[in-house]
C-alpha cells in the first residue's frame, strides 16, 4: 500500500490533463488508424498484373516486314500469359530497340520476344525458343515473373507432348493454410498492430513525464511524499486506457474495413495485448528517466521503435535473420506481440499456445518498471 | 528547538563543488534569509535539505530528522516552493490545491476545509476557477505558497519567492510570512532584495559554495571590522549624486563610496570628518543638503564581505 502512496492523486491529475488537452488525445488516437488505412491499402506483396510488352516475330516473313505478325501458335502461347494473374500485356512492339526502350523506361517490367521460327519449330517438333526479359530491380516482381513464365512454358510443353486429355503424371496440389487467398492485409495487418500501438504508448508516456521535467513540476512532485511507483503508474494509467481503446479501434478497422477475419477470440487477443501495452508504457517511463527534453525523448523513443519494426518479424521473417539479430529479436517486446496477434487472428490460437508470450511480456514490464523506479529515485531534476 | 541543522554539507557535480562544507543552524519560528550571488549554491543547498538532491558529504537534520536516513519523513513535514513556478498551468487554482492536498493524503471534508482556509488566507477566491497558467505573477506565487501550506508543514523552503513580482504583492507576501511565522512555522527564504533581507530574523551569506557570514541582521551590521579601524561611514545627501560620487571617489580620504537613492554612502578615513568632506564637496560646487554618520547597512556588509573574500581568493595561499 505504502509503495503506491499518492497514486489516486496522480490519477486525478492525469485525468484532468487528458480532459484539458482533449485535442491532443483525439489526434494521437486517430493517427494510428490513418496509418493502418494508408499502409493497409498500399501494402500488397502479391505480385499481380505485371506490365508486360511483347515483340511477336513469329511467322513474319523476313523480307516483307509485315506489321501483323503472329501465328496461331504464338497467340495461344501468349494467351496463357494473359490468363495468368501475374502478367498484364499492355503493348505489342515491332523491334528489339522498342522492346528494350520499354524496359529501360520502366513502362514494362517484363518483355517477351517470340522469334520468327517459333511456330515452325513447334510444328516440326524442334525446341522453340522464347526470350523472356525480366526487370530485376524489384526482386519480388522478378522472382514471381520468372517462376510463372517458366511454369507457363512447362505447361505449354506438357500439353503438346501429352495426348489430349491425358492427366499429368504428377500433380502437386498446394494448399495455403490460414490465409487461403494469400491476401496481404491478412498477413500484414495483424503484425502491424504491434507497431502502431507503440506510438500511443512508449512515446506519449515518455513525453508526458519529460514535460513535467521541463516545467519543473516533477521537481515539485519529488518534494512531496508521492512514491516513485505511484508516480509512474499514475503516468501510465491514461495511456494504458488510450492503448486499449486504440487496440479495439484498430481491430474493428482491420476486421470491417480490410475484411481480415479473426479466427481466434478477439477478447483473448485484447487481454493478451494488455501485457504488450504495459511493457511499452514502462519503456516510456524508462526513457523519461534518461531524457531531459522533448527532442531527447523523441529520439530515444525512435531508438526503441525501430528495432521493433525490423526485428519483430513484422517485416522480415525472423527465421531468415543472421543469428545475432535473431537472438536480439527475443528481447524486442513487439516480437511477442506479433506472435500473439498473428496467432489469434490468423491461426485461431488460444491461451494454451500463447500464454508464454504474454508471460514473457508481463515479466519484462515488471522488471522495467522496477528498474525505472530505481532510476527515478536517483534522478536529479 | 532547532528546525534545521546542517553539518559541513557538501555537494559536488563531477569536479565542481557547488556547496562546500556549509554548516548552520536554524531555530524554530525563525525567518532564515539565505543569501548569496547567482550561482553561489543556494538552490542546491535547499534541494539537499528537502531530500531531492543527495548530499556528497556532511549531515543534515530537518525538523529533527536525518535527511540522509529518512528523506521520506522529511518530505511530509516540509513545504517547498521552487525558484521557478512549478504548478500545473492547465489545471485551475482549485484543482491544483485539490491535487496537492490529495498527494499529502488529505481527502473528503478535511481537504475541502483546508482548501477553504488556504483560499481565505491567500485571498485567491476570485481566481479559484482560473487556470494557473493564466494567473499573473503575484497570484501564481500565492497559489504556490498555498499549495505548499496545505499539509501544515513545520518548515517552509521558499526559493526566491518574490522574484519578478510587484512591490505591493511582495509586501503582502511578506505580511503573510510574518503571520505564519508567528504561528511557529520556520521559513528558509532566499532572496536578492535587500529590503527583504532586513526583514529576516537570521541571515546567512553563501559565497560560491562557502558560508562566509551567519547571524542576526544586527550582529552582522556590528561585525567587528565591518568598519575597519581608523575609518567611519557617512551619508551625504546631494542633488547631483552621480557626479558627486565621481568626485568623492577621487578624494584620497574616501576608501569607498556608493549611491543609495539621493545620497552617497561613503567609508572615509578618520583624518577627515563628515562635515569636512561636505565642505570639500561644497567647495567643488555641489549643493550638499545633509551629512550624517551611518551604521553599515546590510548591503554594505555583504559588499564588504564579498570584497574581502575575493581578495582572499586572489592572493595565493
Ligand atoms: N544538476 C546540476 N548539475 C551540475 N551543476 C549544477 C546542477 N545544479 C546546480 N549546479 C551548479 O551549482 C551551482 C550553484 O547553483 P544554484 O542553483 O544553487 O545557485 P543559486 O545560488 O541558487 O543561484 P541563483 O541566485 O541564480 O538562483 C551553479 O554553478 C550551477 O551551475
Ligand atoms: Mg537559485
Amino acid at each position: 500500500m505504502n509503495a503506491f502512496r499518492g497514486l489516486r492523486a496522480m490519477i486525478y491529475k492525469e485525468v484532468l490533463h487528458a480532459v484539458r488537452d482533449r485535442m491532443a488525445l483525439v489526434f494521437s488516437f486517430i493517427v494510428p488508424l490513418f496509418q493502418m488505412i494508408i499502409l493497409g491499402f498500399a501494402i500488397d506483396t502479391n505480385v499481380r498484373q505485371v506490365h508486360t510488352v511483347v515483340y511477336d516475330q513469329s511467322g513474319r516473313s523476313q523480307s516483307a516486314g509485315a506489321q501483323d505478325a503472329g501465328t496461331s501458335e504464338s497467340r495461344a502461347f501468349l494467351d496463357r500469359f494473359r490468363n495468368s494473374d501475374t502478367f498484364h500485356i499492355r503493348k505489342f512492339v515491332h523491334s528489339d530497340e522498342e522492346l528494350n526502350e520499354e524496359l529501360i523506361a520502366g513502362r514494362a517490367r517484363v518483355g517477351i520476344k517470340i522469334p520468327v521460327d517459333f511456330a515452325r519449330d513447334l510444328v516440326n517438333g524442334d525446341s522453340a525458343q522464347v526470350l523472356v526479359l525480366v526487370d530485376g530491380s524489384d526482386s519480388a516482381v522478378a522472382g514471381q515473373a520468372l517462376t510463372v513464365s517458366s511454369q507457363i512454358a512447362l505447361d505449354e510443353s506438357l500439353s503438346r507432348l501429352l495426348p489430349e486429355h491425358a492427366p499429368a503424371p504428377i500433380e502437386s496440389r498446394p494448399k495455403i493454410l490460414f490465409n487461403p487467398a494469400s491476401r496481404s492485409p491478412n498477413f500484414f495487418l495483424p503484425g502491424m498492430l504491434a507497431v502502431l500501438l507503440l506510438f500511443v504508448t512508449t512515446m506519449l508516456t515518455a513525453l508526458s513525464v519529460v514535460r513535467e521535467k521541463e516545467r519543473g513540476t516533477l521537481e515539485q512532485l519529488l518534494v512531496t511524499p508521492v512514491k516513485p511507483l505511484a508516480l509512474m503508474l499514475g503516468k501510465i494509467a491514461p495511456y494504458f486506457a488510450l492503448g486499449v481503446s486504440e487496440l479495439c479501434a484498430l481491430l474493428v478497422f482491420m476486421r470491417f474495413v480490410f475484411q481480415v477475419p479473426i479466427h481466434g477470440d478477439a477478447l483473448l487477443l485484447t487481454l493478451l495485448s494488455t501485457c504488450y501495452l504495459f511493457v511499452n508504457l514502462t519503456l516510456g517511463i524508462l526513457i523519461s528517466t534518461k531524457a531531459n527534453s522533448h527532442p531527447e525523448a523523441m529520439q530515444l523513443s525512435m531508438m526503441i521503435m525501430l528495432p521493433s519494426l525490423f526485428l519483430s518479424g513484422y517485416i522480415f521473417p525472423r527465421e531468415n535473420m543472421p543469428l545475432i539479430f535473431f537472438l536480439l529479436s527475443y528481447v524486442v517486446p513487439a516480437t511477442y506481440m506479433v506472435d500473439i496477434s498473428r496467432g489469434v487472428i490468423l491461426r485461431g490460437a488460444g491461451v494454451t499456445e500463447l500464454w508464454i508470450d504474454a508471460l514473457v511480456l508481463a515479466s519484462m514490464g515488471v522488471c522495467i518498471l522496477l528498474f525505472a523506479a530505481k532510476r527515478f529515485q536517483k534522478m536529479i531534476v | 528547538m532547532t528546525a534545521i541543522r546542517a553539518e559541513k554539507i557538501t555537494r559536488r557535480f563531477g569536479e565542481f563543488t557547488a556547496v562546500d562544507g556549509v554548516s548552520f543552524q536554524v531555530e524554530a519560528g525563525e525567518i532564515f534569509g539565505f543569501l548569496g550571488p547567482n550561482g553561489s549554491g543556494k538552490t542546491v543547498t535547499i534541494k539537499m535539505l528537502c531530500g531531492i538532491l543527495p548530499l556528497s558529504g556532511g549531515d543534515a537534520w530537518v525538523d529533527g530528522i536525518d535527511v540522509r536516513a529518512d528523506p521520506d519523513s522529511v518530505r511530509s513535514r516540509i513545504g517547498y516552493m521552487s525558484q521557478k513556478f512549478s504548478l500545473y498551468d492547465d489545471l485551475t487554482v482549485l484543482e491544483n490545491l485539490r491535487f496537492y492536498g490529495k498527494v499529502y493524503g488529505l481527502g473528503g471534508a478535511k481537504l475541502e476545509r483546508k482548501i477553504e482556509e488556504i483560499i481565505e488566507q491567500n485571498n485567491i477566491r476570485p481566481y479559484v476557477n482560473r487556470q494557473a497558467g493564466k494567473l499573473s505573477g503575484g497570484w501564481k506565487q500565492r497559489l504556490a505558497l498555498g499549495c505548499a501550506l496545505l499539509h501544515e508543514p513545520h518548515i517552509l523552503f521558499l526559493d526566491e519567492p518574490t522574484a519578478g513580482i510587484d512591490p505591493v504583492a511582495r509586501r503582502q507576501l511578506w505580511d503573510l510570512l510574518f503571520e505564519l511565522s508567528g504561528r511557529g512555522i520556520t521559513f528558509f527564504v532566499t532572496t536578492h532584495y535587500m529590503d527583504e533581507v532586513e526583514r529576516c530574523s537570521h541571515l546567512a551569506y553563501l559565497y560560491y559554495g562557502k558560508l562566509i557570514a551567519d547571524g542576526t541582521p544586527a550582529a552582522l551590521r556590528h561585525l567587528p571590522d565591518m568598519t575597519p579601524p581608523g575609518t567611519h561611514r557617512v551619508e551625504i545627501t546631494t542633488e547631483d549624486v552621480t557626479s558627486a560620487l565621481r568626485t568623492a571617489r577621487t578624494l584620497p580620504a574616501v576608501r569607498s563610496a556608493t549611491i543609495f537613492g539621493r545620497s552617497i554612502h561613503a567609508l572615509i578615513e578618520d583624518s577627515v570628518s563628515g562635515n569636512e568632506l561636505g565642505e570639500i564637496l561644497r567647495r567643488k560646487g555641489y549643493d550638499v543638503e545633509d551629512i550624517r554618520s551611518l551604521a553599515p547597512s546590510l548591503e554594505d556588509v555583504f559588499v564588504e564581505l564579498t570584497d574581502r573574500r575575493q581578495k582572499e581568493l586572489e592572493t595565493p595561499a
